[in-house]
């Protein structure tokens, strides 16, 4: 029977020696959605993807992908899933065309469409002049369009993207989200995770990890909107002397700077947190002006990884 | 048959990609042919033109006719004329000479009478090559003066060299050679073949295709086992062109038996590759199998003469069992059939070293 979830994961864990990577991981993938992990480096994307595709057994934990339990029949599997290897692994001393040849014959693509298919792609990722160029002599984006041609050519129900953007340059991630959103758009499901937020916001949905642990997870807007935290913003003269002050107040979770802007982040228990501010920063002596604002993705970032600040 | 494409696959992108890899397509045909020539010329356990010198104190003509024998062999180089036998000495230890010839004052009595040494050889011991040379001019023939009946002394022992009469060396050491060669090319070619796939990233890839391990190890060593028999062809054409090694046995004989040489040997590489985690380590490993190979299986010592010990390590390398092959076959005329248990052997060891390699390449990364 046809879920309509593409993945289905159940306290999902991954332990190496002494380091649990990934700990008791939920996460339900609706069909046909742009899903997002985002976290920092280490924070077990790479290893729960590698979980899910059946590279990794997992420790402790059940997951079901494409109605197919995994690692059991993994083997059925793998002509269903695009998997796109955060480095580049296509073969640098073979040309854009040879590599998705090679593809190609390796899926058992049906020979009778399989040049046909491949010059839609050429066409589709901007890759036809390139078509007798050595992949190895390309730039960061025209690899990760040839890597995204080739994990796509099979068409697959599900694509998995370890870190797709983590070398390519700011325009040749808008045009590879355009090419993510055209194929969502035709019913694959996709799984990327990022370290990017702009990226993060992209995303129908996301989960936050962080060592290992989902802290969140939810629609970008949903994040957003449950922050459990006042944001403040404070424009001061001197940042660094109102970072300080503001530092000083116990309420406080968090202060990011950005340029002369300051980010506060205070729990909601706390009933008047504009004016508790203002109060810190003229007992210190400093111009500043704070007004109360809505809460980006990083923020929802910050709150969720944050340490509490008492046991630190 | 979905497999056979696969396969199909895996054997094109590796010849396209060895296409464009000019350092091991020099080595294909690089390295036959100038361990072909270095071995060929360098290694020559037939010596000709020692340096020596002659103490005549003899001084009959029954004497100089024997110097002008022991010339006429080739073997020694007469480059001196010397007094006495510590003259002799004295160029031997400053290394002018490496053999010095005492002919006594009574050679003509002496060599009438059988119980006494008639010529006396110094011989340099610190080669050990020379003392074979020593016991070679021992048996040298000296057909002068029948009336001395001297032919009967120096035939007291006939050997007839089979399958070598000239005794070159060449035609012992190419069918090793042939050997040692194929060895170090193939398993130096398939050990990196599968690291060299981790170390860029592509292995991540493959593993996530439909691609079994037995495809990509099964595809991996077609276009080398082709590889190797362009090279066979390669050793034999130098071999007859300038070392004029015969094949007296069947052509085809020889490259079945060597089919299963090298089958063995991409094995043995591949298994090496799954162990390794680095390309360097491949090679340390390489060498590891390379040294016996050269030392141990009967290509620079003769087998019968190793001890037991080093024997059993002999026996397990395939070398040791394609030399056995080789010989038979170029320089014994033997069919395939009488060395069964020599191809036997190889295939076995083809068969076990590749399930190894596909046991131990799991399609996963933990």
């Amino acid at each position: 029977m046809r879920s309509e979830f593409a993945i289905k994961a159940h306290g999902l864990s991954k332990q190496f020696g002494q380091l649990r990577a990934v700990s008791s991981l939920d996460l339900m993938v609706p069909r046909g959605e742009i899903y997002g992990f985002l976290g920092p480096n280490g924070s077990g994307k790479s290893t729960t993807i590698r979980m899910l595709c059946g590279l990794l057994t997992p420790t402790e934990g059940t997951a079901t992908v494409l109605d197919t339990d995994v690692p059991g029949s993994s083997k059925e599997l793998k002509p269903r899933i695009g998997y796109m290897t955060q480095r580049f692994s296509l073969f640098g001393d073979l040309t854009v065309f040879e590599n998705l040849q090679f593809i190609a014959e390796i899926y058992s693509y049906p020979v009778a469409g399989r040049s046909s298919r491949i010059d839609e792609l050429l066409e589709r990722y901007d890759l036809a002049e390139m078509r007798k160029q050595l992949a190895g002599t390309m730039s960061g984006g025209e690899r990760q369009r040839l890597a995204l041609a080739c994990a796509v050519l099979h068409h697959p129900e599900l694509l998995l993207l370890d870190e797709p953007t983590s070398a390519v340059d700011p325009q040749s991630r808008r045009d590879f989200w355009e090419n993510l959103f055209r194929l969502a758009g035709g019913g694959t499901t996709i799984l990327v995770s990022t370290h990017y937020m702009d990226e993060a916001e992209r995303c129908h949905r996301l989960a936050i990890l962080d060592h290992g642990v989902k802290v969140a997870d939810g629609t970008p807007q949903e994040l957003q909107n449950r922050t459990g935290m006042h944001i403040i913003e404070v424009i001061a003269d001197d940042p660094y002397a109102a970072q300080s002050a503001i530092h000083e107040l116990e309420a406080v979770a968090s202060v990011t700077q950005l340029g002369t802007r300051l980010r506060v982040l205070i729990p909601d228990s706390q009933d008047r947190p504009g004016e508790l501010v203002e109060s810190a920063l003229a007992a210190s002596n400093i111009k500043a002006t704070t007004r109360l604002t809505t809460a980006t993705l990083e923020d929802v970032f910050v709150a969720v990884t944050m340490q509490p600040r008492r046991s630190a | 048959m979905k497999s056979l494409y696969r396969i199909m696959a895996i054997v094109k992108k590796e010849i396209r990609q060895l296409r464009r890899d000019r350092l091991t397509f020099g080595m294909i045909v690089g390295l036959p042919v100038i361990q072909m020539l270095m071995f060929g010329y360098a290694i020559n356990t037939d010596v000709r033109n020692l340096r020596t010198a002659v103490s005549d104190q003899s001084g009959t003509h029954l004497s100089q006719q024997f110097v002008a024998e022991l010339r006429q062999t080739q073997v020694v180089d007469i480059i001196e004329f010397v007094e006495s036998v510590d003259n002799l000495e004295t160029l031997l230890r400053r290394g002018k000479i490496s053999i010095g010839v005492v002919i006594p004052h009574d050679f003509d009595r002496r060599v009438s009478d059988r119980s006494r040494a008639a010529v006396q050889l110094l011989v340099d011991g610190t080669d050990p090559t020379m003392l074979g040379v020593a016991n070679q001019l021992r048996t040298m023939p000296i057909g002068f003066d029948s009336a001395h009946s001297t032919s009967e002394l120096s035939q007291i022992f006939e050997v007839r060299p089979f399958y070598n009469p000239e005794r070159r060396t060449p035609v012992n050491i190419i069918p090793g050679l042939m050997g040692v060669i194929l060895t170090m090319t193939m398993i130096l070619f398939t050990a990196v073949a599968i690291v060299r796939e981790r170390e860029r990233g592509n292995l991540e890839l493959l593993i996530n295709t439909p691609l079994s391990s037995t495809e990509l190890m099964v595809g991996k060593v077609i276009p080398y086992i082709v590889i190797g028999m362009l090279q066979l062809v390669l050793i034999l054409a130098v071999g007859r062109l300038l070392f004029d090694v015969p094949v007296l046995g069947s052509i085809i004989d020889l490259f079945l038996a060597a089919t299963t040489f090298v089958a063995a040997n991409l094995a043995l590489g591949l298994l090496i590759s799954t162990a390794a985690t680095t390309q360097f380590q491949a090679m340390q490993m390489m060498v590891f199998v390379l040294l016996p190979s050269i030392l141990l299986s009967g290509f620079m010592f003769p087998f019968d003469g190793m001890p037991t010990f080093a024997q059993y390590i002999g026996e397990v390398l395939p070398n040791t069992h394609f030399i056995r092959l080789t010989r038979g076959i170029m320089l014994r005329d033997a069919a395939l059939a009488e060395l069964l248990p020599d191809l036997l052997y190889l295939i076995g060891f083809t068969l076990v070293a590749m399930f190894m390699a596909a046991m131990r390449f799991s399609k996963r990364l933990d």
